[in-house]
């Protein structure tokens, strides 16, 4: 009993006190730059329970957790996919142009919306995956370069051909926008099983379901299948699980492409169920978010579902303290890299606490148990 | 004049192993002092202790007929030690001048490097000693030899008078040698001594005043290099007195299970590591391949798993040619593989142990089951490897890390053996366990021999080898070299065959010309 409240006690306090770490610094910095820390604090409290904010986090973190499970499928195999941003950007546009080019009935239009976008992230993240395999190249060099090449040249050298010039368009220069088939129904009707407020304006977005689904079958396909089990060994030792028959480059290319598929759908909330199109405004560096997210969510699909939930919830803070001038909205920035800073040397600690827990537990059955013991289960 | 170095009764300890156990050793100013030994003898922990990278449990050291203890390198180096490693610790992207004076850069005020006085400095060694090497030429523009050397005018330039070279020839082709020992020579003509570790026996008779043999952490003694033959040499390493293989029946059986035909495998720069080798294990024999650690063994080993193609030649299993085939098609088969580092190649050291049990077999039962892995399933055949090989542990979802490692290897051969292979590579089975379950893992052996198990045995410890084997064959520099029959070894012609110092008469030699 006390050894269980050890381990959970354990589990929580690698977050929880990079968190509170991470308060504390805020504070200094909040007290150092002339603002007031209990202020800026009591305005986020107050902001945060709201439902509107509790809407707004819920939406920010979708994309998140998204980006998060692409980063985390790389990660469980020690690949570094930081192409996640060049990928769903590309995969974004990708399926506006063509999701605009459509006509479906509803359900079907959003199908092919999202498969294009799966398709699209996990063919550009397949490139990297068949250098490093064919040609030894580093995927972190790869896909970084890759990022350029897919916003900077990719979308820069097409999107000119596809910006809806006609009347009545946009200010903001998009592509032409999806018909209402291939909008996402909003989920307030989940919501309102909750609660009876009434939602000013806000929409909880669709794809918030399709996350849902992702992080079940992430969860699932990592802990439960074969594949997965394969790639989570190749993470863990490389040499063990290529001698234990694992096919390396199929593993790289294989988490490649489905870190870059998950990647292509960071973008459909946009697309889906915001703006309709891709335009020039269009949202960046949830790429590089995501990356953050699975390091604090130790990559697995609960962890990232509260780290994406918190940096979710800074987020839509950070809003609010632009609004009402409390405090600079950077400082939420300072503490989620605080957070992240402190969360990875915790769960050094909590890791290195937990191993020599378990050698002696494991030591103290070697010498108790009599050498002649052979059978005892 | 007091001797450069004397060692007295230095023993050292690590968990379940004596690495030196009261070793002794003189070394006379300018001479040069060969230590010879096999891997794991013990010769690399002794050096180590020597340059203060590892303290001593017990002992005296004496340098120049005073008392030290060094507690790191940097002592050693300034009671005048140096070390040339066997991989060099070198900087590829600076210059020779650069790379000899890091870390002992000569500073003018401010901390500003005096580039002017260290390359005066870097002349003066160089030519003091008769080692040439242009100071601004990059590292990665230098050949292997020219390498060490600038190794040594690293050490030199430090004012080390005592040279340790660790297995020095073992980087470098036959003229490099020549030259390596004509630079030694010269260093000992102008006063330093050398400490000169080594394997090679020819290589230690040339170069060497006397010899030092150590042999499982003892020091077996110490002979001046004119008064010995290889051969002697070859007999103090291996030891007089060998163990009597053990008197099990013979279960050795007429079909070929494991068939290695004109093997080849060849090293980045295109030299063999394996050269032409051809081997056939039967159904219910060990066959033992004996040899120092290096001469292509690992290689061996990765061209019958898999995990690296052959030049030349094919393998063959159970009658199927598995040369092109994949390591998982492979283990399906019914190949077992014990690897000969358990943390490098056998576990997941953070998973827990039933995940670490289906390495190698997860994709068929008991430990999967379709696509899914079958969590239950995995967890029951552990318990019962768990059992069956006596593996200590709470329970079976401790992560691997936690395990002793004689637990660790009875977990990986328990997984293997459950398996049921029709072939068994074990490479080193029982190194680094306690006895007891060292004698466990040998009865599995023996018990799986019986019913119809091939196995591929390499190993170092000759008891395991000559207890285990039906047959045993002597790899030295990638080629079979002798085949011997336990019953009739002695460790002159296993020794002889080991070091070289007998050269091989089997066919396996008949390929002369494929090696240059």
């Amino acid at each position: 009993m006390n050894d269980l409240t050890r381990r959970i006690g354990l589990a929580l306090a690698a977050p929880l006190g990079a968190f509170v770490f991470a308060l504390l610094i805020s504070a200094v910095v909040l007290e150092v730059s002339g603002a007031s820390a209990i202020d800026t604090f009591r305005t986020m409290w107050d902001n945060g329970r709201q439902l509107e904010t509790f809407v707004d986090t819920l939406n920010r973190a979708t994309p998140l957790f998204i980006a998060g499970i692409a980063a985390a499928i790389g990660f469980r195999m020690n690949l570094f996919n930081i192409g996640i941003e060049g990928q769903y950007v590309l995969a974004a546009f990708a399926a506006a142009v063509i999701g605009a080019e459509i006509a479906l009935p509803g359900p079907l239009h959003v199908g092919v919306i999202v498969i294009v976008a799966m398709v699209v992230g996990g063919l550009w993240a397949a490139i990297p995956g068949l250098l490093k395999v064919y040609r030894g190249v580093n995927e972190v060099i790869s896909t970084i370069m890759l990022n350029f090449i897919a916003i900077g040249g990719v979308i820069a050298a097409t999107f000119p051909r596809v910006i809806d010039k006609s009347e009545g368009a946009a200010t903001n220069a998009g592509t032409t926008l999806i018909p209402e088939s291939g909008w996402i129904p909003d989920l307030n009707s989940w919501l309102e099983i909750f609660t009876r407020e009434i939602l000013k304006g806000r929409r909880l977005t669709g794809v918030f379901a399709i996350a849902i689904v992702v992080g079940v079958v992430f969860h699932v396909f990592v802990n439960r299948s074969r594949l997965g089990y394969d790639l989570r060994a190749t993470g863990m030792n490389f040499l063990a699980a290529r001698a234990g028959g694992v096919p390396s480059g199929r593993m790289v290319l294989l988490a490649m492409v489905l870190s870059g598929a998950v990647a292509g759908l960071v973008g459909m909330p946009e697309i889906l169920s915001d703006n309709h199109s891709y335009d020039q405004g269009f949202v960046r560096g949830l790429g590089f978010g995501g990356l953050g997210i699975a390091l604090l969510g130790r990559n697995g699909a609960v962890g990232i579902a509260f780290a994406s939930l918190l940096f979710g919830f800074l987020d839509s803070s950070s809003a609010v303290l632009q609004v009402t001038g409390s405090a600079s909205q950077s400082i939420v920035v300072i503490m989620q890299a605080v957070i992240l800073l402190t969360a990875v040397v915790a769960y050094e600690v909590v890791d290195r606490i937990r191993q020599r827990d378990e050698i002696r537990r494991a030591s103290a059955l070697t010498a108790a148990t009599a050498p002649t013991a052979g059978a005892s289960a | 004049m007091a001797l450069a170095i004397e060692l007295i009764d230095i023993t050292k300890r690590f968990p379940g192993v004596i690495a030196n156990d009261k070793v002794n050793l003189a070394v006379e100013q300018g001479e040069i002092h060969a230590i010879c030994g096999e891997n794991g003898a013990g010769k690399s922990t002794l050096m180590k202790i020597l340059y203060g990278m590892q303290p001593a449990d017990e002992g005296v050291m004496r340098v120049n007929g005073a008392d030290v203890t060094f507690a790191s390198p940097t002592e050693a180096i300034d009671a005048g030690i140096g070390m040339v490693h066997q991989h060099f610790m070198l900087a590829d992207q600076l210059s020779v001048l650069e790379n000899v004076i890091l870390g002992s850069e000569p500073t003018l005020r401010g901390g500003r490097l005096n580039r002017k006085e260290a390359r005066a400095h870097l002349a003066e060694v160089a030519a003091a000693y008769g080692l040439n090497v242009d100071p601004n030429t990059l590292i990665e523009d230098l050949e292997v030899g020219a390498r060490q050397r600038v190794e040594i005018i690293k050490v030199l330039f430090r004012g080390a008078k005592i040279l340790i070279l660790d297995e020095p020839t073992a980087v470098l082709v036959p003229d490099e040698v020549d030259e390596l020992f004509k630079n030694l020579r010269e260093l000992k003509a102008d006063g330093a001594t050398i400490i000169f570790i080594d394997h090679k026996l020819e290589e230690v008779l040339e170069i060497s005043d006397r010899i030092t043999v150590i042999r499982r952490g003892k020091t077996v003694g110490t002979v001046n290099a004119d008064d010995v033959s290889a051969g002697d040499l070859a007999e103090m390493m291996v030891g007089s007195e060998l163990p009597s293989p053990s008197t099990g029946e013979s279960t050795v059986t007429e079909t070929v299970a494991l068939d290695v035909r004109g093997l080849t495998m060849l090293d980045a720069d295109e030299r063999p590591t394996v050269d032409d080798v051809s081997l056939q294990v039967f159904k219910g024999e060990v066959l033992g391949v004996a040899g120092i650690e290096g001469n292509g063994q690992s290689e061996l080993i990765d061209a019958i798993v898999g995990t690296a193609r052959p030049a030349a030649g094919t393998v063959w299993m159970d009658g199927r040619d598995i040369t092109a085939s994949s390591v998982r098609n492979r283990r399906e088969g019914g190949l077992g593989y014990v690897p000969e580092d358990r943390h490098e190649e056998g576990l997941l050291l953070d998973a827990p142990l039933w995940e670490n049990a289906a390495l190698g077999h997860q994709t068929s039962p008991p430990y999967a089951k379709g696509v899914w892995i079958d969590r239950g399933g995995s967890r029951r055949q552990t318990e019962t490897i768990r059992e069956g090989f006596d593996v200590r542990t709470p329970n079976v979802d401790v992560s691997a890390r936690a395990l002793s490692g004689g637990n660790q290897q009875k977990l990986i051969i328990g997984r293997e053996m459950s398996a049921d292979p029709t072939v068994l590579i074990a490479a080193h089975p029982t190194r680094g366990i306690d006895v007891g379950a060292q004698a466990d893992v040998w009865n599995q052996i023996r018990a799986a021999r019986a019913d119809g198990l091939a196995t591929l045995l390499f190993s170092a410890d000759l008891d395991e080898l000559i207890g285990l084997s039906d047959r045993i064959v002597v790899m030295f520099h990638g080629r079979l070299v002798a085949t011997l029959d336990p019953n009739e070894i002695t460790p002159r012609s296993l020794g002889g065959y080991m070091t070289g110092a007998t050269l091989g008469d089997t066919p396996a030699s008949a390929s002369n010309g494929a090696s240059a």
